[in-house]
């Protein structure tokens, strides 16, 4: 049993006991065996449960795909919408009550191929919705096309001479629309991907959190190289509001950002220390954008929580506006709004407007 | 009308249809505004129809830069805006060579001199006057014409005022307005109310207008003398007694949410796109913050339908508007709200398709793409109002029957009524019903798919209710329980049950009631829009004495309860509608009627002769074939044809 007294959005502070347990909808879960949606979901229950919200506030709302089947495997208010529109349906959900902590669950096809546009304008917006894009670089559902982040030279069913389009980068285009919170994280990693689902529940407006997600059924280990439990540490770097930005095994590299752009240094080599290592700053867009365009094999794949900054929302900005016009032009009268030019008729004669 | 304007004394008459053309840039609609308002201060009912171009700013002087405005006014029940104008007011050489066609000899034109000249003939594209073939005389010669010099008589009138020549010319539609309101003798009042308000900042202009308007009320006496016009009194209508407005579809489907959201328990979300001829809806919305209502702008169409299904499913009302491209669009999406059955409104503006087609024309051809434009068995409601006024009540009969049966509903208006306007009596809001918003709140014996019995709705619960967490979506779903279900006795029985509960809403709508004599043996069938159109006509036949009635279908799903049992007393049935044969599609599918069909799509609305025709014709066929229970003799409306409509038999 875990006692928190985490403040989340929209609900009043209060002291919840919940255990991962209590999110299970005790339905049978229908993934293939060694998906790395199981991990996932277990990182959620755990995260929920530690959230100090309390059950009934949580909704999660999906589109299609494997990874939108989610919602019946939790014990939460769940709504399995249609290809894509998750984000919009989302939207609907959180204006009419912005008291709920509204979750999307989206994959690489459901969130940037059909349903790329809705993303989009959600994160522009920056209306209070979670968003958690498991990405496994194919169409599992279908049965194994390839999607817009296969790779390129990804043979499946429908690119069996290789993929020849470029992939989409889910993080930078969530910061080309200014994500007010984006973070990237591992499926099995599930302590530190349960962190960051908590911290984006946290989080006051839209936030993106990119999963790199196995699917051992039609795309086996497409993340081994740099997630693999053996070179994690190497191959990837986690950044840290605040801290250096170190990785290695042994902490033994870091990246310095110099004339714009990053550059694995070695700590000890050329007399470099830690000072030398470049500090991450979550709210720096530049920086931000930087760390972003790091992919693996030229560099340790970034993780962690990349970008984080307070902006308004758009549904605190919509019941603001409504507050503000209301001060400016009155609470709206609908007598007198129906009847503006109206025009009086008295038994069978008719007299003037009044 | 018979010559109203000649003659010794002014006369008075019943109606009269006048039609206002100019250059989309001229200010005319803002004239028909006005008209239309001193018309019903002055006591007249009426019916307007405006037409815009399709191009924003299209090139002055062009023909497909002719915006206009017509109005049909009188002392009866006025229903529709009149087929061809009794007056016609021309601006410019482009507005009077698109009008032609469409009118009768003897009818009142005035032109304003100072625009017809070799200039604007040429970007009116007028060859025939421009190689000298004829002159503008000749063309004029079947009519009664006023020529007026209106920019040099402002220019006149205004001399010793120091504003710009420009904005002297400006005022020259104030001219007109105090000509025309001579003519038929309006108030002036509302108009200067209009011009004190609109330029109360800058007075020099309030002061030109002013004048403008008086030096054509004035000019008016003038032309007594010199063309020998009479003035027109024009029968006041005696309308039943209460407060009235002019209003438009679009702004009544705006009033008509403010007003729901005052009248419901619930909270409302408005989600919509831009796109002709909906967006006026939105803007109306947006601008009624101060209202609490809470209207969206969303990235698209399809984003606009699902943001309003996400706000239904927490627990809100979800409505959105568009037109046929749109709804084309919407489709996945209402579907998703007939599988989670989910209350939603779908406000659908029809316009002119396939495709693109013709955006600011009118056209009731989505009809039976609101019945079946779905995949799979895809039923819900589908309310077709009947005229501006109505979409308002149209917005309450939605949302009570979209929550009572926890379905969507497709309100099917069309352009001619969403932005076409009509007198309305404003309905006490006292007594409009309030709507609850039931939200089911017992825990212990929650089922997502449980079902009324009577109604069979399942039941809606408010996200966020403790205990009630519960998951749905767009696969099938068990009944009762509402899990995922791939059983084909279940589907198979959630099929019929989702179309038997649509049926089930029978019971709250009304009778179709049909208008005309007892021994009434031909029946007009129509539905939406078109009401005022085939009233009209009906009427004009019933008063030369042939058996013919009118029904009207205000709701395409269900039918009235008592449909078969009205069609049958027919001998034959004419389903008149702007498409080719929808709804009569229906009705053959449905009943063993005779039906046939009276059918047009040129984007206008009927015109009555071809609805009085279409009667006439099939009349004398039912005779022929002996189905008549007495000989009657029917004269062919041949003497007013001239329309475009080939009257079709389907
Ligand atoms: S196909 Fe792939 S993503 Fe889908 S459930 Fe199976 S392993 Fe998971």
């Amino acid at each position: 049993m875990l006692s928190t007294e985490v403040k989340g959005e929209g609900s009043p502070q209060q002291v919840l006991k919940y255990t991962p347990k209590d999110f299970d909808s005790g339905e049978t879960v229908r993934w293939c065996p060694g998906c790395g949606d199981f991990a996932i979901l277990n990182a959620v229950r755990q995260a929920f449960a530690q959230m100090g919200i309390p059950r009934e506030k949580f909704v999660i709302v999906s589109g299609i795909g494997c990874s939108s089947r989610f919602p019946y495997y939790m014990n939460v208010y769940g709504f399995h919408g249609i290809h894509g529109r998750a984000p919009a349906i989302a939207t609907g959900i959180k204006v009419a009550n912005p008291d709920l902590s509204v979750w999307v669950v989206t994959g690489d096809g459901d969130g940037l191929a059909i349903g790329g546009n809705h993303l989009m304008h959600a994160i522009r917006r920056n209306i209070g919705i979670k968003i958690l894009l498991f990405d496994n670089r194919i169409y599992g559902l279908t049965k194994g096309q390839y999607s817009p982040t296969s790779v390129i030279g990804q043979e499946t069913k429908s690119s069996p001479y290789g993929v020849i389009e470029r992939p989409a980068d889910p993080v930078l285009l969530a910061l080309s629309q200014k994500a007010t919170f984006i973070a990237r994280a591992i499926d099995y990693d599930i302590k530190r991907l349960s962190q960051i689902i908590i911290e984006a529940g946290k989080h006051q407006g839209t936030a993106l959190v990119h999963i790199y997600q196995d699917c051992p059924t039609f795309n086996d280990k497409a993340f081994e190289d740099f997630a693999g439990k053996e070179v994690m540490s190497e191959k990837t770097i986690e950044v840290k509001h605040g801290k250096p930005l170190i990785f290695g095994k042994n902490l033994d590299k870091g990246i310095v950002v110099k004339d714009g752009k990053p550059h694995i240094v070695k700590l000890g080599e050329n007399g470099i220390t830690e000072k030398d290592i470049t500090v991450y700053d979550e709210t720096d867009f530049y920086l931000n954008f930087i760390i972003a365009n790091m992919h693996y094999p030229a560099f340790p794949e970034p993780i962690g929580i990349i970008r984080r900054v307070r902006e308004p929302t758009f549904e605190e900005l919509l019941y603001m506006q409504i507050e503000d016009v209301k001060k400016r032009k009155g609470v709206g009268n609908l007598e007198k709004l129906i009847y503006k030019n109206s025009w009086e008729v008295k038994g069978g004669d008719n007299s003037k407007k009044i | 009308m018979d010559d109203p304007f000649v003659g010794g004394d002014s006369r008075e008459v019943e109606k009269v249809i006048a039609k206002f053309a100019g250059d989309s840039g001229d200010g005319i609609q803002v004239f028909g505004a006005q008209f239309t308002l001193s018309t019903a201060i002055y006591g007249n009912d009426f019916a307007i129809l405006p037409e815009f171009p399709a191009e924003i700013r299209a090139p002055a002087g062009t023909t497909y830069g002719v915006s206009s405005f017509q109005i049909q006014f009188g002392g009866i029940d006025i229903l529709t805006p009149g087929d061809s104008p009794d007056v016609l007011i021309a601006f410019n050489p482009a507005a009077l060579k698109i009008n032609l066609g469409n009118l009768k000899p003897g009818t009142l034109i005035i032109i304003n001199e100072n625009e017809f000249d070799e200039i604007n003939f040429k970007k009116a594209e007028w060859k025939s006057i421009l190689q000298g073939e004829e002159n503008l005389d000749d063309i004029l010669a079947k009519y009664k014409t006023i020529k007026v010099k209106m920019n040099d008589m402002v220019v006149e009138a205004l001399k010793d005022l120091d504003i710009s020549h420009k904005d002297k010319i400006r005022t020259r539609n104030f001219f007109a307005l105090g000509l025309i309101s001579w003519i038929f003798d309006r108030p002036l009042e509302p108009i200067l109310d209009f011009i004190r308000e609109k330029f109360s900042k800058k007075p020099i202009l309030q002061e030109a207008n002013e004048r403008a308007l008086k030096a054509g009320y004035n000019y008016g006496e003038t032309i007594e003398v010199s063309y020998r016009i009479k003035k027109i009194k024009i029968k006041k209508y005696s309308f039943e007694p209460g407060r009235y407005r002019y209003i438009s579809g679009n702004e009544a489907f705006a009033l008509g949410i403010a007003a729901l959201k005052e009248k419901i328990s619930i909270p409302i979300v408005f989600s919509s796109y831009p796109i002709t001829p909906a967006s006026e809806i939105l803007h109306y919305l947006a601008e009624m913050r101060n209202f609490g209502i809470i209207a969206l702008q969303m990235e698209d169409e399809i984003a606009a339908v699902n943001s309003a299904i996400g706000a239904s499913f927490a627990g809100a009302l979800g409505i959105t508007a568009t037109s046929g491209p749109g709804l084309s669009l919407k489709s996945e999406g209402i579907n998703l709200a007939v599988m989670t059955e989910l209350p939603l409104i779908v406000i659908d503006n029809q316009r002119s398709g396939p495709s693109t087609g013709m955006p600011t024309k009118t056209e009731q051809t989505d009809l039976l793409f609101a019945m079946y434009g779905r995949h799979g068995e895809s039923p819900l409601i589908v309310i077709a109002p009947i005229s501006s006024g109505d979409c308002f009540k149209a917005i309450f009969d939605a949302a009570r029957l979209a929550i009572k049966y926890m379905t969507p509903v497709i309100i099917l208006a069309d352009q001619y009524l969403a932005t076409g306007a009509e007198p309305w009596k404003i309905p006490n809001l006292d007594e409009i019903a309030k709507i609850d918003g039931k939200y089911w709140t017992d825990t212990k014996n929650f089922l997502p798919y449980t079902r009324d019995e009577n109604t069979l709705a399942r039941p809606w619960v408010k996200v966020g209710t403790p205990g009630l967490e519960h998951r749905i979506g767009g696969l099938e779903k068990s009944n009762i329980y509402g899990k995922v279900s791939y059983d084909p006795q279940n589907h198979d029985f959630m099929v019929k049950i989702r179309a038997e509960k649509i049926r089930r809403a029978q019971n709250d709508i009304e009778d179709l009631e049909v208008y005309g004599p007892p021994d009434a043996e031909l029946l007009v069938l129509g539905w939406g829009s078109t009401f005022g159109h085939l009233r009209e006509a009906v009427i004009t036949s019933i008063e030369k004495g042939y058996p013919v009635a009118h029904a009207h279908l205000r709701y395409i799903n269900p039918l009235p309860k008592n449909i078969s049992e009205v069609l049958k007393k027919f001998k034959r049935i004419l389903v008149a509608e702007l498409n080719l044969g929808q709804l009569l599609l229906l009705i053959r599918g449905m009943f063993t009627v005779d039906a046939v069909g009276l059918n047009k799509v040129t984007g206008t609305p009927f015109r009555i002769v071809d609805i009085k025709y279409a009667i006439e014709r099939e009349l004398i066929n039912l005779d022929k074939e002996g189905k008549l229970s007495k000989h009657i003799k029917v004269e062919t409306g041949k003497e007013e044809k001239g329309g475009e409509l080939k009257y079709a038999v389907n």
